[in-house]
């Protein structure tokens, strides 16, 4: 058990209270999970002046402790010490915007009605200032009797102010002085005391955010601004593929240089066999795409920082609404271009449950980035490099197909659900529109690195292990001179049993045996197929580079496009399906999304087989 | 002065929260518009409209910028008053 104090960090959204974790406890942070919750736990250690070690708990932000979605009830628990596998907090650092005050200020008095010993972070003090607004801080600190210290936590002023009033509030860890049901307030009430605090301790001269205004004219403009989104979004996927290029050419490089060297180090059998075909040539065709996800996680992480992110939903919620969503769902949805993991986990904002079922079920539909190696494979070797005109590539016009058939799909589901499973009036769309920040790159550099070895992580077990398991597949038994290794391998045996039910939608063996280990992760469809081929044609020596030439050789097109179809809607990710069971709380819905997307997957490759088929293509 | 819906209200004008009828609301909705410091007495201003000109609406309540559908906004009665501009 950790022996340091535990003070929590709590406030609401958009108050800063992620950057003055930042900064309060540097890159030494460690992210996991409260038990029961997919709500993520970000703790990190700090020092008091004198030395005293203190573990700082970053909770949801949330504007009340009386709580609409799942993130709002783990602050809630937490501060009241209901929350499994968390202490009660011997303080709290409750996070102000000072350009706020009126409103955040009642949640504050909420909290210090709990008993906890309090510290207030008066922060974004100088946009305050900015603003006009002048605050008599020993006249606060005097209505809330609790000790106020003027923040600004991008810029890592008062952090020592902020440590010292700490240092003077918090025990040793081994008690908390009280802790009970918070006292029952209206809301408006606490609310009316909170704006006459406010008024009385604030002066100011306008009511001007002058830059968010003038950005917003644009950005939400009726007209200027789905033009300004749709550029954005543009621009976000052609830099993931373009600025990508060069990194994603340096670690194949490295890969290649890795085999070369086993192979002249070792001399040829099983153990060389394992660590140039399983090993190095499944992490490596997996690892390339650590810089494509890196760079649409920087947009992503860019666009929240700097407020833009609800711009966003705002000029999308006409569109949501078509569906029976609202624009909170956009948010999830763009992330899960990224990787539908952590957009179903951006599910737990939405306070409305149907709103939000809905948007879990439809995330998997969103082209994540492991379908990339995917789709690079299969356009590479059947999809000719020639332009359709106006500079437009036929390659890349296919990849923004498969991306639009998944939007395209994912809206009709989410209409057909939110009529049929999750029927129910719209829940409407109300959000706070913070102001624009310049994102700083402290921020997100960690939450970058934050991703990046999340996805390293995966790379390094769960992929790994799958790749092993079906080189040994494989490679076992060992075939008499003379016969198929693939076929007579424990893998292709299986395989031949699933190759029965899959032979009526065009894939041949090979694909029947990719798409078992890709279960595990999309991506490894495209290390087995590599795999697969390099042992069947043992003698030759790259495995990756010529997965495209041999693939030609082998595939029909009509084959080829209904694997790209099958791609588009199958759930082949044992991560996803893990997450919808945590975020439903049981097995129902992980259930139904297998059977659904394995369906429509199923449905559309079937169709594109035998339309192909017709059309002689 | 005139008492009218807030989704009514032309853009840049600013107005004073009347009534809120919050038996117009869902539970959920209600108390996030209080949470949000909807509240009677509180200074509103519209500030932008959705795409087309459509839903939803930016309201400036107090110092927040809430985004909110109309229909939402339909239970909010205001009084605007007469300001020179800001």
């Amino acid at each position: 058990m950790n022996s340091a104090p535990l003070v929590a960090l709590v406030g609401n959204p958009n108050a800063g209270k992620s950057a003055l974790f930042n900064a309060l406890t540097g890159a030494r942070q460690k992210v996991g999970n409260y038990p029961g919750v997919t709500v993520e736990r970000k703790s990190g250690r700090m020092a008091l002046p004198d030395g005293r070690p203190i573990e700082l708990v970053d909770l949801p932000g949330t504007y009340s402790l009386d709580p609409a979605s799942p993130d709002e009830q783990v602050t809630r628990d937490v501060v009241v010490g209901k929350q499994e596998g968390e202490r009660l907090p011997s303080a709290l650092v409750v996070v102000l915007d000072a350009t706020n005050l009126d409103n955040h200020l009642r949640f504050a008095l909420q909290l210090i009605a709990l008993g906890l010993p309090v510290v207030i972070a008066l922060n974004m003090i100088d946009m305050a200032k900015r603003d006009g607004l002048t605050i008599d801080v020993a006249a606060l600190s005097k209505a809330l009797g609790v000790q106020v210290v003027e923040t600004v936590a991008v810029r890592r002023l008062g952090m020592d102010e902020l440590k010292t009033a700490l240092a003077t509030v918090v025990g040793d860890g081994t008690r908390t002085v009280r802790a009970g049901a918070p006292p029952e307030h209206d809301i408006v009430t606490l609310q009316r005391r909170a704006r006459a605090i406010a008024v009385a301790a604030t002066q100011e001269e306008s009511l001007e955010r002058r830059w968010t205004h003038r950005l917003d004219a644009v950005a939400l403009h009726p007209v200027s601004g789905p033009i300004l989104l749709a550029v954005i979004l543009f621009v976000m996927f052609q830099a993931v593929f373009s600025w990508s290029e060069a990194p994603v050419g340096w670690i194949e490089a490295g890969f290649a240089w890795a085999q070369d060297a086993v192979r002249s180090v070792l001399p040829a059998g099983i153990l060389r066999s394992l660590l140039v075909d399983g090993v190095i040539a499944g992490i490596g065709s997996v690892l390339v795409f650590l810089p494509l996800i890196l760079i649409l996680f920087l947009f992503i992480l860019v666009l929240e920082a700097s407020g833009y992110m609800v711009r966003a939903a705002f000029l999308m919620d006409r569109v949501m609404a078509g569906v029976g969503l609202s624009g909170r769902a956009f948010i999830p949805l763009l992330s899960s271009f990224a990787c539908a993991i952590p957009g179903i986990m951006a599910t737990r904002t939405i306070d409305d449950p149907k709103d939000r079922l809905t948007t879990i079920l439809i995330a998997p539909l969103m082209t994540c980035s492991a379908r990339l190696p995917v789709y690079a494979v299969i356009i590479g070797a059947f999809i000719p490099a020639r332009e359709v005109g106006l500079g437009v590539g036929l390659q890349g016009l296919v990849l923004f197909g498969l991306y639009v058939t998944g939007i395209v799909a994912a809206m009709i589901a989410a209409f057909v659900i939110r009529r049929t499973i999750a029927k129910g009036e719209s829940a409407g769309f109300m959000m706070e529109m913070p102001r624009y920040q310049m994102p700083v790159f402290r921020d997100v550099a960690i939450g970058l690195m934050q991703r990046a070895w999340i996805f390293l992580h995966r790379a390094g077990t769960l992929i790994l292990l799958a790749t092993v398991l079906l080189w040994a597949l494989l490679s076992f038994p060992q075939s008499p001179t003379g016969r198929d290794q693939v076929r007579y391998s424990a893998a292709g045996r299986i395989a031949s049993g699933l190759e029965t039910i899959v032979r009526p939608i065009g894939f041949n063996h090979e694909i029947a045996l990719a798409i078992i280990p890709a279960m595990a992760a999309r991506e490894v469809a495209v290390s087995a197929l590599a795999t697969v081929y390099a042992i069947e044609g043992a003698d030759e020596v790259q495995t990756e580079r010529s997965l495209v030439g041999r693939l030609r050789g082998r595939w029909s097109l009509p084959t080829a496009l209904a694997f790209l179809m099958w791609f588009v809607f199958a759930p082949q990710c044992l991560s996803t399906i893990a997450v919808i069971r945590r975020e439903t709380n049981g097995w129902k819905w992980p259930l139904f999304s297998l059977a659904y997307l394995f369906g429509l997957a199923y449905l559309a490759a079937g169709f594109t087989f035998w339309a192909a088929t017709a059309l002689g293509l | 002065m005139d008492v009218m819906r807030l989704n009514d209200l032309p853009p840049r004008e600013a107005a004073l929260i009347r009534v809120i009828d919050w038996t117009a609301l869902k539970a959920g909705e209600a108390r996030r518009m209080r949470e949000l410091g909807f509240d009677e007495g509180v200074r509103v201003e519209t500030l932008h409209r959705g795409p087309m000109g459509m839903d939803p609406i930016a309201c400036r309540v107090g110092r927040m910028t809430i985004a909110l559908r109309r229909k939402t906004a339909a239970a909010v009665s205001v009084e605007p008053f007469p300001m020179a501009a800001e």
